[in-house]
């Protein structure tokens, strides 16, 4: 066991991990945040996708060990945040989840595309989020919600200039 | 938990790394961006007992340039290059594979290092630092050693590393400003590994020509009548393609049909973005 100190969801942790566990099961088993799903755990699926040091991160392609002295985000910590909240409407309006499974992933990611690139068109979103496999959506409404927040963003900052 | 069992290790120089990377007895491995190793942690196929952690050694972390070449750290991730935060002195070539090289959040983590270790024969980096001849820094056991890609990767998952080496960083020399490219991969989807990989650069109009083929071989190959025919200014490409054809049959005879069409098109593809630019 080594012990890690982890800035989670704003407050600071210490915990003893084993070094072979990843940190989506740390996330999960140790921390009870099980918003963070794991499909392949080998890094094609996404739907662990959570936020490292500000980057958008694979928890299954990551040990917790590594995370010594990082700050990690998953989606109950962005539960407040503004961008969040708006991709959550979008999310809602465009019916963009059915099953929900890779939702978290998804929301993590669409997060990260529009922090990246200002109003993001189709292609833009489809391409980036080729990391992202959803298997009810068939990506139409997902895609479609990410524009959409992407517009309303650049929208109220040209309305606020 | 699906990886075995292992010890972990951060040390906090590159000396000590290489030394405890170097334990006799021990199987080790090291891990920076850990996008490849993790998998196969999962999956059983690495089994090491020790891994080391040389994801914050900052010595492998430096990006520099000087007027005939560009430095890049073993720990420079994609995600990096892709977002031009080193030295963009390849007109936008770097960028342009850094960006669709496996997924944004693999980037963000994956490292030019960890992927030239690895020596996937349908990674991008290698034929990328083919086509420059660039040469490598490695901290072993017996000091310092420089060796150029080329000679570095062997074969598929092939190359002379031995236990206690570390690739320190890619000296890459840098291309004339004139210098002009075209990349093509074909992928079944975005951010796949690649079944073809080309890159065709020339130094200016009319200059001397490379082109490098990936993921067709055990490693990245250079297409010398293609480059050749890519010299002759206004040559068809008819002329082109027969070419290409010539050069795969030479270094890939094992290949089917519908790999050699593949092959064709891809890099007659970049050759035409080359030629466009």
């Amino acid at each position: 066991m080594t012990t890690v100190t982890i800035d989670l969801n704003g407050v600071k942790i210490a915990a003893d991990v084993e070094p072979r566990q990843s940190l989506a099961d740390f996330l999960r088993d140790a921390c009870g945040l099980t918003a963070t799903h794991l499909g392949c755990e080998h890094g094609a699926c996404g739907a662990c996708t959570v936020v490292v040091d500000g980057k958008a991160t694979r928890s299954c392609l990551s040990l917790a060990v590594m995370c010594d002295g990082r700050a990690v985000q998953t989606l109950e910590g962005l539960r407040s945040d503004a961008m969040m909240e708006l991709l959550r409407r979008h999310f809602h309006e465009s019916h963009a989840l059915q099953c929900g499974f890779c939702t978290p992933g998804m929301l993590i990611m669409a997060r990260d595309i529009l922090r990246r690139h200002s109003r993001p068109d189709a292609a833009i979103v489809r391409h980036e989020l080729s990391g992202q496999i959803c298997r009810c959506t068939g990506y139409a409404n997902i895609v479609k919600a990410i524009v959409a927040a992407g517009q309303e963003i650049a929208n109220v900052a040209t309305s606020e200039e | 938990m699906k990886p075995a069992p292992f010890e972990y290790v951060r040390p906090k120089t590159v000396a000590e790394a290489s030394v405890t990377l170097g334990r006799r007895g021990v199987n080790t491995a090291a891990i920076a961006g850990g996008q490849s190793l993790m998998p196969m942690l999962a999956l059983r196929v690495a089994l090491p007992d020790l891994v080391v952690d040389i994801s914050r050694l900052e010595d492998l972390k430096i990006v520099t340039r000087t007027p005939d070449s560009v430095w890049l750290g073993a720990l420079t991730t994609h995600a990096a290059i892709e977002d031009g935060e080193t030295p963009d002195v390849f007109n936008g070539l770097m960028r342009a594979i850094a960006g669709q090289i496996s997924y944004r959040a693999v980037r963000n983590h994956g490292t030019i290092g960890g992927s030239v270790a690895l020596a996937d024969p349908a990674a991008d980096w290698p034929v990328f630092l083919s086509t420059f001849g660039a040469t490598l820094r490695i901290v072993g056991r017996n000091g310092v050693r420089v060796q150029s890609i080329d000679d570095f990767i062997q074969g598929p998952y092939e190359t002379t590393l031995t236990t206690g080496d570390i690739i320190m960083g890619f000296d890459i020399p840098a291309p004339p400003r004139s210098f002009r490219w075209g990349f093509s991969k074909v992928a079944r989807k975005s951010g796949a590994f690649a079944h073809s990989l080309a890159v065709v650069v020339a130094a200016g109009k009319g200059g001397p020509v490379k082109a490098v083929l990936g993921a067709a071989g055990p490693k990245p190959r250079m297409l010398i009548a293609t480059a050749a025919q890519l010299e002759i200014p206004d040559s068809s490409e008819e002329e082109v393609r027969a070419a290409i054809k010539a050069d795969l049959n030479a270094y890939f005879g094992d290949l089917d049909d519908y790999q050699k069409r593949m092959h064709t098109a891809n890099v007659l593809h970049a050759a035409r973005k080359m030629r466009a630019q």
